[in-house]
């Protein structure tokens, strides 16, 4: 479960002064659905899956992941989730096997234990091939497995994927989407992060659409069709983002 | 604070820098091998230099009026110089090493000896040329005996005891320990080393664990494992910090075989022997291990810290470039002669380490300012690793754009 309650990220830049980067979103994400957040870049998606995965502090508000508070038990939060983004690197000069154990040590976990949940993981994901191969020499597809098998090696209630399938080919696209899948068929939380369309549409069971920083639609694909009296995401997209571009503009 | 965390991190690290070419040559491979290439390089050079300088045998020119064949004759009576005729540019000669000295006999050289009356004889070198060095001692050397046995004949011939013109003998005696000797010329030599060995050491796994890691996009996934940030940074501290001293042993163990090594190649050839006359203990190198500890946990914090700044390999070198110079700069003036302790010196980091080590190797142990150095240097590299802990856990450092 994911209970994000008026989350604000305020950062302090140079160049552009105060920036609010996330301006009081709230929204729940529940077990075995997945919550899409849908935005352009620099919407603020990165900031607020950043923010729940703790990787960030909230400047304002909180959120509730796994049932435990993001600004109170941050170490308890981050022990129940798997987070995946596209800069979650792995470490080159560690093999595949190498990284995904370090990740499960890293959880506090016994090595007969890791030892165990690697073979089923890289017997499921068709690891095995590549397993004690550098990670700088693994093709992009693999290096995704590895990232999938590091995020679950210590079997998470709750996913968070920031633009997961970003400048992956279509193999390895379908590879994460398929994966993202098998999670909510286990009946874990997850939500992810995405200015993919297809993606959301055949995906998720709710959606939020996030522009400069504020959730400005929230809902079922069914609940947003029927409130824009749209069917393509793509319009109802731009029918809910487009006044707020025209108003920055003006300022 | 889970110490298996700091360990589990430290271990990563510590297989992770290994496997890292940069880390491998700067941490094992310089230390190892720049000890040997500077003492078995340097003193086989001297030793060659020395010993073809001595073994040549120079010619010298004898510029003379023709009116003391006696003087010549003497002269000539040296051995393993090469006495040739004068000629008037004979200064020009020297300068275009043609011959390497000169020797001039004053006309009436040889009657005002006899008459007892007092005449210079004039020896010309190029003082800074070793040839030219070796051929004129020889000849003074020679002169002066011949001085002496001049004075003896005229006091016999009067009558007069040997004494009446040489009163009294001077001797010097050294009453420092060998060490103490060796510590004047290699003192300052040996800490120098190690405390830039143990600085660069720890560069590159400092740089490669926070700058390093930004740039490939590891550090988001580190943040995302439940270890809290202290125990991250800690373990990488431990890495870094290990990598400085196995640098810093490698260099003095190094250092001590080289010499040893160096010692017994040129056994036998004196003019070597008298340069690597020294002994450094096993107390002294345990000494100046014990004192570089603090500075390498100072090194170690103070450029993960620096490096932590940096968003990107590249830039985290451009912070520490400048640092290098920081960081030699005390330790060189470690290396001047004439640079002694105060009270107000034992509190400047880095400099303190460098004059203690030098003592320590010359044989003399300052207790206080030993632990006067050691608590400063102790109380620097805490703070170094409070702001390097610090910083990890500041977002705008770690997420800079």
């Amino acid at each position: 479960m994911i209970e994000a309650e008026n989350l604000c990220k305020v950062f302090q830049d140079k160049k552009r002064g105060t920036v609010r980067a996330v301006d009081g979103v709230s929204f729940v994400c529940k077990p075995g659905q997945i919550y899409g957040l849908l935005g352009a870049n620099g919407a603020g998606k990165t900031t607020t899956l950043r923010m729940l995965a703790t990787i960030l502090e909230p400047t304002n508000g909180t959120a509730r992941v796994a049932g435990f508070d993001v600004m109170t038990d941050a170490q308890k939060v981050r022990a129940n989730i798997g987070f995946l983004s596209t800069s979650t690197a792995l470490y080159g000069r560690l093999s595949a096997y190498e990284m995904v154990q370090y990740f499960g040590r890293l959880h506090g976990l016994e090595d007969d234990v890791i030892d165990q949940r690697i073979n089923a993981l890289f017997g499921r994901l068709e690891m095995n091939e590549f397993r004690d191969r550098r990670c700088d020499k693994l093709s992009t597809g693999m290096k995704q497995k590895t990232s999938i098998a590091r995020t679950l090696i210590h079997n998470p209630q709750v996913m968070i994927f920031d633009e997961p399938t970003l400048g992956l080919d279509v193999m390895a696209a379908r590879t994460i989407v398929q994966f993202i899948r098998e999670c909510r068929d286990q009946s874990k939380t997850v939500i992810f992060s995405t200015h993919v369309m297809s993606e959301v549409e055949k995906l998720c069971d709710h959606i939020g659409i996030i522009h400069g920083g504020k959730l400005l639609a929230e809902g079922t694909l069914a609940d947003l069709r029927q409130r824009s009296g749209l069917h393509d995401l793509e319009d109802i997209f731009v029918q809910v983002v487009e006044p707020h571009i025209a108003k920055e503009t003006v300022a | 604070m889970s110490k298996s965390n700091i360990f589990t991190v430290y271990r990563k690290e510590l297989t992770d820098s290994l496997r890292d070419r940069r880390t491998l040559i700067s941490m094992v491979v310089v230390p190892i091998v720049i000890f040997p290439l500077i003492s078995i390089g340097m003193f086989t050079f001297i030793a060659k230099v020395v010993g073809k300088a001595m073994e040549e045998v120079p010619k010298v020119m004898i510029v003379s009026a023709g009116d003391s064949p006696r003087a010549v004759e003497d002269l000539k009576a040296i051995k393993g110089i090469d006495f040739i005729p004068g000629e008037p540019d004979y200064a020009q000669q020297i300068s275009d090493k043609k011959i390497r000295a000169a020797v001039d006999v004053p006309a009436g050289f040889d009657a005002a000896v006899d008459h007892d009356t007092k005449m210079t004889l004039k020896i010309y070198n190029y003082e800074g040329d070793l040839k030219s060095s070796i051929a004129s001692d020889k000849i003074e050397k020679y002169l002066k005996d011949l001085q002496t046995q001049t004075v003896q004949k005229r006091l016999q011939a009067r009558n007069l005891p040997p004494a009446l013109a040489d009163p009294f003998d001077v001797k010097k005696e050294n009453v420092a320990p060998p060490e103490k000797v060796s510590g004047a010329m290699i003192g300052g030599f040996l800490p120098y080393f190690v405390i830039i060995l143990c600085l660069t050491g720890a560069m590159y796994p400092a740089i490669d664990l926070t700058a390093g890691e930004k740039e490939r996009g590891t550090i988001e996934t580190i943040l995302t494992s439940p270890v809290p940030r202290t125990q991250i940074v800690l373990g990488k501290f431990l890495m870094v910090l290990t990598a400085a001293l196995v640098t810093a042993m490698l260099a003095i163990t190094s250092m001590g075989v080289s010499f040893h090594v160096a010692k017994a190649l040129m056994a036998g050839k004196t003019e070597a022997n008298n340069l690597l006359n020294f002994s450094i203990g096993l107390k002294a190198i345990g000494a100046v291990f014990f004192m570089v500890l603090p500075l390498a946990v100072l090194f170690s914090a103070g450029l993960l810290a620096i490096a932590l700044m940096a968003k990107s390999y590249k830039e985290a070198q451009s912070y520490i470039a400048p640092l290098m110079i920081v960081v030699v700069l005390p330790a060189v003036a470690g290396l001047m002669p004439g640079v002694e302790f105060n009270a107000r010196m034992a509190l400047v980091p880095i400099l303190s380490t460098s004059l203690v080590c030098k003592e320590i190797v010359a044989g003399t142990y300052h207790w206080n300012y030993i632990a006067i150095i050691f608590a400063s240097t102790c109380v620097y590299a805490s703070a170094a690793l409070f702001v390097a802990v610090s910083l990890f856990k500041r977002e705008d450092v770690l997420f800079r754009t």
